[in-house]
């Protein structure tokens, strides 16, 4: 009992040297490169770590295999939009009735075909479902397309979507959690009774189904359009620098009112980030710990057993698979607050998807400070292998006559670096350290 | 006459691009296949090992252009084809012997090995984007157009042009004898008997002597020639470009998956079966329409069931249908 003790204090003493190693690294970005891209880094960090807790549950406490990230992110960034937007009156009027009548059919068909597919047997099974979802589609389909052509119409320079509800956009961040856990729910149901790897592929697909849903129906947020200008939770620099007493108070600080306003604002996310990324870790520990835990790591551990000892596996795996979704989506739905747009073309797999795996694996799968710590670590990476890169390959091409074709193509190929670079910590960590930097108790 | 039109927009815009894309799709499924038999997992990095052979192939098709070396009407790729595989089996053995031996000696989970593909794929696309960048690249040369759509017109008399196009026509004879090869190494060869026989059973395989290693090796090298052929036919037929190539993993996996993993049949079946459903949900049926329907019945809308943005939407879809009432595929795949 004591050799345990004695471990969990080492393992302690080891997690605290790694994060103050990680709180130095960001210390030096900001005495080198300025206190902005020091906090851009930990913002984006903190965002990543919620995301890398997101996949840690699903995968270190069950042994889900998700590679579907980005759709669950995707999701939780549609919450903003949805959330905080103001309303476009004009297309409300003209097309919301009809798309809610369409989304409506949309759905009771396919409640109809599953009620269908319980009650029938043989032939007439096939033959109902194929009627009732053909004929399903193109009265869908029929109320659908007038509806986006009406809602689209309206003023698509600007709007040409229905736009949100005008709510604050803290609102969004549960709600962005929802929306991922609906879609986690659904993929769930469909493909948790495949194996391991068919339910990777399953959720790959589904990644990209959602990404070009939201990419192509301009009625829900513009599409690859965009939509710019999201509400802030924080006040706005330029509101600052016009502000009396914080430019009083920045000259008392002897700083200068634009740093100060942009490293104040950053600030405050960072703190909104915290709050959440701290409440969830509370939480997810207490979990781990309870009971529940113990069931899941056990059903991981060896399925059959679990199920022998009377553990319904399937329902648990579609319980944390819901749940690790809805942190994805919360994560998600905080990026697009922090960038103030929604961009879906920038959702791509490489960047949403296999990156956080990255930082699972390297923070340590099963443990939460492991994968927050991944994801501070491998988004400080993800940005600074970049210039590294380029100062790599200046220093190899140095000694190059300039303007020689060899040299301007490896100049230019610093910038893909990263993804090497990625692959090469993935690999390493996979073959050396398998548990990870913070390994689970 | 109208009916004549109607066959020739149907051949047009769906049969010949369908059955060209059927055919690569088939090949790169059948690479994810042959891994899937042999080595016991769904191998992520196969979009990028066929995007790293085509760069490959590119790179010694302009080395060839630039030293006047070329097949007259046939693309100058073809020449370059087999050395652009030499080339990436080096590479893809390499990763073999320093990455996945390790975990195979270990009797490392399934998707364990997923996720260190994973790594191997970040690894290949970023050495592919070192190698080539990240453009559009045009490497088709030679003859483009088999039937031309003016000439066509001019020679039938129809209102509707035909084209086919040559890297089409090269895509399915290629496709057609590659198969052919690749079943005859299975079925009467040593080497491919005792490949099926690993397939099939593992530990009885072992029992009569087969050399584990060996048969590994020659899964890689099918499945790298198979990727090369897959992804230098799909660029000579659209274009190159890195990440479109990693995107072809989801209609890849769906192939090899409907017609049931590990099954080369099934993988050419899957293959085809997802191309035409693409094809077919994508394209606006209005023109076929038109011209099949009497006077006065023509259709309003564009008849396009879905936008061509949601193409990976289909494959996905009829993957998850299968899997729901077959979950072996198809064609009966494996199970591990």
């Amino acid at each position: 009992m004591s050799g345990r003790v004695a471990t969990g204090g080492n393992s302690t003493a080891r997690t605290a040297l790694l994060f103050a190693g990680m709180a130095g690294l960001v210390l030096l970005e900001g005495l080198t490169g300025g206190w902005n891209t020091a906090l851009g880094i930990v913002n984006m960090g903190l965002i990543s770590a919620v995301m890398a807790l997101g996949v840690n549950m699903q995968w270190g406490y069950a042994g889900l295999f998700n590679t579907g990230v980005v759709g669950f992110v995707a999701m939780g960034g549609l919450a903003p939009v949805l959330i905080s937007m103001p309303p476009v009156t004009e297309a409300w009027a003209a097309g919301a009735p009809r798309m809610a009548a369409a989304l409506a059919v949309a759905v009771g068909v396919v409640a109809l075909a599953v009620v269908l597919y319980r009650r029938l047997t043989g032939r007439i099974r096939v033959l109902a479902m194929l009627a009732v979802l053909i004929g399903g589609f193109f009265l869908y389909r029929a109320l659908f397309d007038p509806a986006v052509a009406a809602i689209e119409a309206v003023n698509p320079a600007g709007a040409g979507y229905l736009g949100g509800l005008g709510l604050p956009v803290l609102i969004s961040w549960p709600v962005g959690g929802l929306l991922a856990a609906g879609a986690a729910w659904i993929i769930a149901k469909t493909a948790l009774g495949l194996r391991s790897d068919y339910l990777a592929i399953a959720t790959l697909g589904i990644g990209e189904i959602i990404v070009s849903v939201l990419k192509n129906e301009d009625w829900l947020a513009r599409g690859v359009k965009n939509v710019v200008g999201i509400p802030r939770p924080v006040p706005y620099e330029v509101a600052l620098q016009s502000n009396p007493d914080f430019l009083a108070r920045a000259a008392g600080l002897g700083i200068d009112p634009v740093t100060a306003s942009t490293v104040w604002v950053k600030l405050l996310y960072a703190g909104l980030f915290l709050v959440v990324l701290l409440a969830l870790i509370w939480l997810m520990e207490r979990a781990l710990n309870s009971p529940w835990g113990r069931m899941m790591r056990a059903i991981r551990d060896n399925e059959v057993a679990a199920a022998a000892m009377g553990k319904h596996v399937t329902r648990r795996h579609l319980q944390i698979f819901v749940l690790g979704g809805a942190v994805l989506g919360l994560a998600g739905a905080m990026m697009i607050t922090l960038d103030g747009q929604m961009t879906p073309g920038s959702y791509t797999p490489l960047r949403f998807t296999f990156l956080i795996w990255v930082m699972v694996i390297l923070g340590g799968s099963g443990n939460n400070w492991g994968a927050v710590l991944g994801g501070m670590l491998v988004w400080y990476l993800w940005i600074k292998v970049e210039p590294w890169g380029h100062s790599l390959m200046g220093f190899v091409t140095s000694g190059m006559a300039d303007g020689s074709a060899v040299k301007s193509h490896l100049l230019n190929s610093a910038a893909h670096m990263r993804l090497l670079t990625m692959g090469v910590i993935l690999l390493v960590v996979l073959r050396f350290s398998p548990r990870g930097l913070i390994p689970e108790k | 006459m109208d009916l004549l039109n109607a066959i020739v927009a149907l051949a047009n815009f769906v049969l010949i691009p369908a059955t060209a894309y059927g055919a690569q799709l088939a090949l790169g499924a059948l690479g994810v296949t042959i891994i899937y038999g042999i080595l016991r997992f769904s191998n992520f990095a196969h979009g990028d090992t066929m995007a790293f052979g085509t760069a490959t192939v590119i790179l010694v098709t302009w080395g060839f252009q630039a030293m006047g070396i070329g097949l007259g009407p046939l693309p100058t790729a073809l020449l370059a084809l087999p050395v652009g595989i030499a080339l990436t089996s080096l590479l893809v053995l390499g990763t073999d012997r320093a990455v996945y031996r390790f975990y195979r000696k270990q009797k490392a989970a399934p998707v364990i090995l997923v996720i260190v593909s994973m790594g191997v794929m970040f690894i290949m696309n970023g050495l592919t984007r070192f190698l080539i960048g990240v453009d559009e690249i045009n490497f088709d040369d030679g003859t483009r157009f088999l039937i031309n759509a003016r000439d066509f017109k001019e020679a039938t008399g129809l209102a509707e042009g035909l084209a086919l196009r040559s890297t089409q026509v090269i895509t399915l004879v290629t496709a057609v004898l590659v198969v052919a090869l690749l079943f005859w190494f299975l079925n009467r060869t040593r080497t491919g008997k005792s490949m099926r026989a690993f397939s099939d059973n593992e530990d009885l395989a072992l029992l009569s002597g087969i050399n584990p290693e060996r048969v590994v090796v020659y899964a890689w090298l099918i499945a790298t020639a198979l990727a090369t052929i897959a992804g230098t036919l799909y660029g000579l037929d659209k274009t190159f470009k890195v990440f479109n190539y990693f995107q072809l993993l989801l209609p890849i996996f769906a192939a090899a998956i409907v017609g049931g993993l590990g099954n080369p049949v099934g993988a050419i079946a899957g293959g085809f079966l997802i191309a035409f459903s693409e094809v077919g949900v994508t394209y606006a049926w209005k023109k076929v329409a038109v011209y099949a329907m009497p006077a006065g019945f023509e259709p309003d809308g564009l008849l396009q069931l879905l936008s061509t943005e949601y193409k990976f939407a289909v494959s996905f879809v009829i993957l998850i249908a299968v899997l729901l009432f077959k979950p072996t595929g198809l064609f009966k795949g494996k199970s591990v």
